[in-house]
């Protein structure tokens, strides 16, 4: 396939200067408009009324399927090259065993989007962000890969490009020499919809992701996290991630 | 005491000889830049859970080298003490090039070196990254201004020892922000410690005045030019207090960390099982560039000898490679806290020891880093007025030995 190229910004001059250092939008391909995540597009579809969040119920997860994986992977166009260090890795699986009782759960893990976000404090450039809605992005056109988000991270969630990339979606830009993560599928969000991972989870029949809106008390998550238990991670770092974990 | 005269260093072979010496690595870190650039980090040991590495360990040592350079001019100019006049400016050229060339092996790493204007112009003021760049700027153009007081006729003294202590001050604060850019880091057990500040400027000390020290022992040779023994012994016996300083950080940092269980599991990475780690701090750090130029200054016997110092100041900056090494790569590859009480058995990379190799591109970009700053010095010393032409005891006031 031949890979996409830039060819000028689909923008008003207003707008431009208005995204500030943010390239917001730009043309990737004729008619296609490429969201960058940072610019007065991308932020304009947030609203603050809302905070997104997922909730993971580690009993429901099967060690067996991958199916939250492989649907980011399609979802958003990064795949493994068969090295774990230096592959992106927007959500991962991961199996614990507990220390002193041997008891094993298993349980997807991407960004938290934390309310107070170290990656968003640490940027020198502002391209990590947090969006009024709650999720936290990387903005592909203000990132200078100087990885210092991946050090702050206390969920080691980001990963860094190290290869070229080709076969690119046109709602999740990607560039070699930046750093990446979960967007909560935002194109989705913006439009209604709920991220990859919890549609797949719950198209396999064990709908151990739930996505919702924390802050509407009717919105199923709410309900759930009112009613069980349920942990945030890295609870000492006081972050309130927007990602929440039961049964744990 | 005479009055100290200034001259430029002659191009003599020799002189020439080590410039196309340092040339070729420079060119060797270009190569390595525009390999990295093309293929992407994977051609380097870096990974996504190590995301600074050797190139790091060589700009954060630069860096901080370079603020700990500027002290014999601050000795000089903010607390008078005027044996150190005449090396005042050339601590303020070295102290500068150190610093460019830190600078330019983090710029190269970049994984999109072409948007340096981006960190150029737009800054995020929560980041210490952020501010660690208006802190270098700063330093370059404070110093520099320095440089030009002590050397313009113009400028009276009273006015360049204001600047000094502005370079001062502001030194501390480079060094503090550069300790920060690991202290604040509060999810890494390995970090996430206050002291990482005073440590680091430390650090500073003991490393700046050994590169200080090699720097002037070549270039006086290089220039036919001398330096006292007694000049030599005194600033041997500067290196030791700033060596003993080191170790009491390093000391008091350790067994804070001890005495909390939730740090156990790294100080025992670090002092006991950490493989290269371990052997790094022990035998690199604490060893070479710690407890044995301590003796080597100390001793008696061994105290005296005038390539003393020059042999520490070796040995420290070995050490210092250590101890940045241990901190840069041994911090990152000790893995974070996430679950308490578990154990990732999978996680594809998730948890476990982080795998490190540095590679060729990321040696030839540091070693190329160190190459500009010592060009750097070269052309300072051979365009400028820098260096004076003696430094024997007689000439600036130094009781003999």
């Amino acid at each position: 396939m031949k890979v996409p190229t830039l060819k000028g910004a689909d923008i008003s001059r207003r707008d431009f200067l208005r995204s500030g250092a943010a390239v917001a939008t730009a043309t990737l391909a004729p008619g296609v408009t490429l969201m960058a995540f940072g610019g007065s597009e991308a932020e304009a579809a947030a609203d603050a009324g809302k905070r997104w969040g997922l909730l993971i119920d580690a009993n429901k997860c099967d060690a067996d399927c991958d199916a939250c994986v492989s649907a980011c992977s399609t979802e958003n166009g990064w795949k493994g090259e068969g090295n774990p260090e230096t592959d992106a890795q927007w959500i991962r699986k991961i199996t614990l065993q507990n220390t002193s009782t041997g008891r094993e759960v298993t349980m997807p893990m991407m960004c938290q989007h934390c309310e107070e976000p170290p990656c968003v404090d640490v940027c020198p450039t502002g391209a990590s962000f947090k969006r009024v809605d709650g999720i936290v992005l990387v903005d592909k056109h203000t990132c200078i890969g100087c990885r210092y988000c991946m050090m702050a991270c206390p969920f080691d969630a980001r990963s860094f490009i190290h290869e070229p990339v080709i076969n690119q979606k046109s709602h999740a830009p990607r560039g070699k020499g930046t750093v990446e993560s979960c967007t909560l599928c935002v194109h989705r969000i913006d439009k209604g919809g709920r991220p990859a991972c919890a549609e797949a989870c719950e198209a396999t029949g064990h709908e151990a992701i739930i996505f919702g809106d924390l802050k509407d008390p009717e919105s199923d998550i709410s309900k759930r996290l009112a009613k069980f238990p349920s942990v945030a991670l890295r609870p000492d770092l006081d972050l309130n991630p927007g990602v929440r974990y039961t049964n744990l | 005491m005479e009055r100290t005269i200034y001259r430029e260093i002659k191009a003599t072979r020799q002189v020439w000889g080590l410039a196309i010496i340092l040339a070729g690595f420079v060119a060797g870190s270009l190569a390595a830049f525009f390999y990295v650039e093309h293929h992407g980090h994977i051609v380097t040991g870096m990974n996504n859970r190590i995301v600074w590495g050797l190139p790091h360990v060589f700009a954060i040592f630069l860096i901080v080298a370079a603020s700990g350079a500027l002290n014999v001019a601050s000795i000089a100019s903010v607390f008078d003490q005027k044996v150190y006049k005449p090396m005042a400016r050339l601590s303020a050229v070295i102290a500068m090039a150190l610093l460019i060339g830190g600078l330019v092996i983090l710029v190269l790493d970049l994984g999109r070196p072409d948007r340096i204007i981006i960190a150029a112009t737009v800054y995020n003021f929560s980041s210490i990254f952020a501010w660690n760049l208006i802190l270098y700027t700063g330093f370059l153009g404070i110093v520099g201004a320095y440089l030009f007081a002590q050397m313009s006729k113009d400028v009276p003294y009273a006015t360049t020892r204001k600047i000094g202590l502005l370079a001062f001050v502001w030194r501390l604060a480079l060094t503090t922000g550069t300790g920060s850019i690991f202290g604040w880091l509060v999810a890494r057990p390995g970090y996430d410690a206050a002291i990482m500040a005073p440590m680091f400027i430390a650090m500073s000390f003991a490393f700046g005045l050994a590169m200080f020290l090699l720097l002037t022992a070549t270039l006086l040779r290089l220039s036919d030019r001398v330096i006292g023994d007694a000049l030599m012994h005194r600033l041997g016996r500067l290196l030791a207090v700033f060596i003993a300083a080191v170790l009491y950080f390093t000391v008091v940092r350790h067994l804070t960390n001890l005495y909390t269980a939730e740090h156990a599991g790294f100080e025992y990475f670090t002092l006991i099982g950490g493989g290269i780690y371990t052997w790094l701090f022990w035998l690199g750090q604490v060893l070479i560039g710690g407890l044995v130029p301590l003796a080597l200054l100390l001793l008696p016997g061994f105290g005296k000898s005038p390539k003393t110092p020059l042999v520490a100041s070796v040995l420290v900056v070995i050490g210092g490679f250590a101890q940045v090494y241990v901190i840069v790569i041994g911090g990152q590859a000790y893995p974070m806290e996430l679950f308490p009480g578990y154990e990732i058995t999978s996680g594809s990379g998730l948890g476990g020891i982080a795998n490190y190799s540095p590679s060729l591109p990321e040696l030839a970009l540091g070693l190329g880093g160190v190459a500009v700053a010592l060009l750097a010095v070269g052309v300072g010393t051979k365009v400028l007025r820098i260096l004076p032409t003696t430094l024997s005891d007689a000439n600036i006031g130094q009781d003999p030995l």
